[in-house]
């Protein structure tokens, strides 16, 4: 592959596993000041400061970083030709990259103590949102970048089926454009305008909505790398085929179309919608539970077809036989595990009954650490791992010293999260600073708060491990590595299928579906004029 | 499940069983909640009740003497709070065991939200709107009720108690209401 995309993918890369290694530590720091033991350096401001760049750093600068670059490197290694644009793509960066540094800036300078989440009336600084519309608008870039790519490809190759890492890719692009619509609505029309001081109140059930419309659909826009990874790497790192091809392509589409009419999922417990709307956002999150599915079967299939080629017999053999060693499948089946819990949590949130007993508490907190932080971290791991030789011209030193920090994580986050479910069932509510344990239904909590801690503790020996594993090719001596990456074929030739190939019908199922989850429930605050709140500015007014 | 050898006939067969265990189950996940839903009543708060937090404190409700609980005259148990940066008014709340209690929360400010340990009482307080949470506190005791939404810097300092003792201690004054102080 290029020079030009490789230091693309790598920039791109690097940025956002500099901003994961310093939310880890941020994030190992807020566990300990919420447990019975003393902290260093605590005070609440300082939490909530460490609160909002640890999701900052995880939610948006990790993910949109890691996503861009793959993205790039996909376009060049499964089609097989230059990336259109590429000077725009490192434009994108450098905006990004200023982006990041405002955004940053605020929220050390302790101006912008919001959470990532934002909460108006809450108010920060206008430089912490115009930093990360920044960042959204270099992803933006990508996104044509992206959609550019795969149309010139199907140009040359008419009647052909789009290799499926870049299909995959092009739907997350696409259902990126789709997501960020929300919150950039929020941004541009309620919160800048009110950081800028021209506007005094906000309609807060307008804001909530709109964020909303990004907040579930921004999780698939970090999961579909992950799947990605499933589908077009896994099979072929454990030495097999992947099951089907088809379904892959359909499980994107899929994704597409039932990750963005579900937000209001998220509002259950909100004031500002009724019944009949929350219930039909339900049954289109339950949908959700669909591709997912499908997943697990076509991976766990592909999976059975390595092992059996590896010599595996038996109903079960087959699992034993795979090449545990390898990085991206250790990397596979642990994300499946955690996929499991997460997924397993996930469902008695969505219902729309049961939400009550779990909303805001700890389980919530457990849960998208589970699927974020657990499942597709792991998986930017092994992508990082399996495509690192390549981007970097050499090996790495020890393959042992890779599926250890795979391991490593694993353990981390299932000891971290287990109890953080548990204490969520209990009552243990979120957003915490630091607990009253001289309380006797809090003090009950502490040694599980204490366990918990232990597990974030091992997470960050993870994170810093990782950097020490990407920092090993760079090393003098390194082995030099071939330049190809290989991505699975799938065992039987898929028959082309145009829907399963392009997005344009697709995009008006989507508009459909949004027309009929969104359009009243934002309607409704322009027919019936709520009454607005009060801005309250978190830092004094600056 | 087939061979690695197979034709993707087998392949395709395979995957539409699948399919179809996949979509039986969310079915049945659906069902469910829809029995929860509509047979069981069990509903997430949704009145959607606009009210001013610019002007909460002249409204007639939410007025300081009116806080707290109140019986009415047909015996409905009925608790109003205001919850503000970074307390709730009353902080502490009487409410009867075995008995349906509504809810009634309002913030003149930012977005509060509460849940009362140990029970399924959760809602979000949005500024501009009534959240009502209809229960029935099923053992007696004092339990926490936190803000459980970040609000700000105060966030963590924000609880309050709810003391659910038995109907028989459950008497209210010559104007309806129950107060935490003279159970003290």
């Amino acid at each position: 592959m290029s020079r030009s995309v490789k230091g693309l993918t790598l920039a791109h890369f690097w940025v956002g596993f500099a901003a994961f290694v310093v939310a880890a530590i941020l994030g190992a720091w807020q566990m300990w000041a919420r447990s019975p033991l003393p902290a260093p350096a605590y005070s609440p401001d300082l939490y909530y400061l460490s609160v909002t760049a640890h999701g900052v750093s995880m939610a948006y600068v990790l993910p949109t970083f890691f996503i861009m670059g793959f993205g790039y490197f996909v376009a060049e290694t499964a089609l097989k030709r230059p990336l259109p644009g590429a000077p725009w793509a490192w434009g994108a960066f450098y905006v990004g990259i200023l982006g990041v540094a405002l955004a940053a800036g605020s929220v050390l300078l302790g101006q912008a103590s919001v959470l990532y989440t934002f909460y108006p009336p809450l108010i920060g600084t206008v430089f912490f949102y115009v930093g990360l519309v920044l960042v959204v608008a270099a992803s933006w870039v990508w996104c044509v970048l992206m959609i550019l790519a795969m149309a010139g490809w199907k140009r040359e190759n008419p009647g052909k089926n789009v290799p499926l890492a870049m299909f995959a890719t092009v739907a997350n692009a696409v259902m990126w454009l789709w997501t960020t619509v929300g919150v950039a609505a929020e941004l541009v029309f309620q919160v800048i305008p009110a950081a800028l001081g021209w506007t005094e109140t906000i309609d807060v059930g307008l804001s909530r909505t709109l964020f909303s419309w990004t907040l579930h659909a921004i999780v698939y826009f970090w999961l579909i790398p992950a799947y990605i990874a499933f589908y077009t790497m896994a099979p072929e790192a454990a030495g097999g085929r992947l099951y089907s091809d088809t379904m892959g392509r359909l499980t994107f589409v899929l994704f597409l179309l039932y990750s963005l009419p579900v937000g209001l999922h998220h509002l259950f417990m909100d004031p500002e919608h009724a019944t009949g709307f929350k219930f039909l956002q339900m049954f289109l999150t339950a949908l959700v539970v669909i591709p997912t599915l499908l997943t697990v079967f076509t991976i766990t299939a592909s999976m059975e077809v390595a092992g059996r080629m590896r010599g595996g017999k038996g109903l079960l053999g087959w699992i034993r036989a795979l090449p545990w060693d390898r990085p991206m499948v250790l990397a596979t089946g642990l994300a499946f595990l955690m996929l499991f819990f997460g997924g397993g949590g996930g469902l008695i949130n969505m219902s729309y009954g049961m939400n009550a007993m779990i909303h805001n508490t700890s389980w919530v907190t457990a849960h998208f650490h589970l699927i974020f932080g657990g499942t597709v971290v792991i998986m930017y791991f092994a992508i990082a791992y399996y495509i690192w030789p390549t981007l970097t011209g050499r090996d790495f030193a020890s393959r042992r010293a890779l599926t250890t920090q795979l391991w490593l994580w694993f353990v981390g986050m299932m000891v971290m999260t287990l109890p953080w479910h548990y204490l969520g069932l209990l009552g243990q509510w979120r957003r915490v600073a630091e607990f009253d344990y001289s309380n006797p239904i809090i003090a009950a909590w502490g040694p599980w708060v204490i366990v918990s801690f232990v597990g974030g503790a091992i997470l960050l020996v993870s994170a810093v491990l990782f950097i020490v594993n990407l920092s090993s090719p760079y090393r003098q001596g390194a082995t030099k590595a071939p330049d190809a990456v290989a991505y699975a074929r799938p065992a039987h030739p898929a028959p082309y299928i145009r829907a399963l190939n392009g997005f344009g019908m697709w995009n008006v199922v989507v508009l459909v579906l949004m027309v009929a989850a969104y359009g009243f429930p934002i309607a409704q605050f322009f027919i019936f004029d709520a009454p607005e709140a009060i801005v309250h500015r978190v830092n004094g007014g600056g | 499940m087939t061979q690695a050898h197979s034709d993707g006939r087998d392949a395709l067969r395979a995957e539409l069983r699948w399919a179809a265990i996949v979509g039986a189950a969310v079915a049945l996940i659906v069902v469910a909640v829809v029995f929860a839903g509509v047979v069981l009543g069990i509903n997430p708060p949704s009145n959607i009740e606009h009210i001013d937090p610019k002007t909460l404190h002249l409204s007639a409700e939410f007025t300081e003497s009116n806080l707290g609980t109140r019986v009415d005259a047909n015996g409905q148990v009925t608790v109003r709070v205001v919850t503000t940066q970074f307390s709730f008014i009353p902080s502490c709340m009487v409410v009867p065991a075995g008995q349906p209690v509504t809810l009634r929360f309002a913030s003149p400010d930012v977005i509060h939200g509460i849940l009362v340990t140990g029970t399924n009482v959760n809602t979000m307080v949005v500024p501009g709107y009534v959240a009502q949470v209809h229960t029935e506190f099923t053992e007696t005791g004092d339990l926490l009720m936190p803000c459980q939404e970040y609000c700000g810097i105060g966030h963590s300092q924000m609880i309050a108690t709810v003391r659910v003792v038995p109907a028989a201690d459950f008497i209210p004054d010559a104007q309806g209401k129950v107060s935490c102080e003279p159970l003290r």
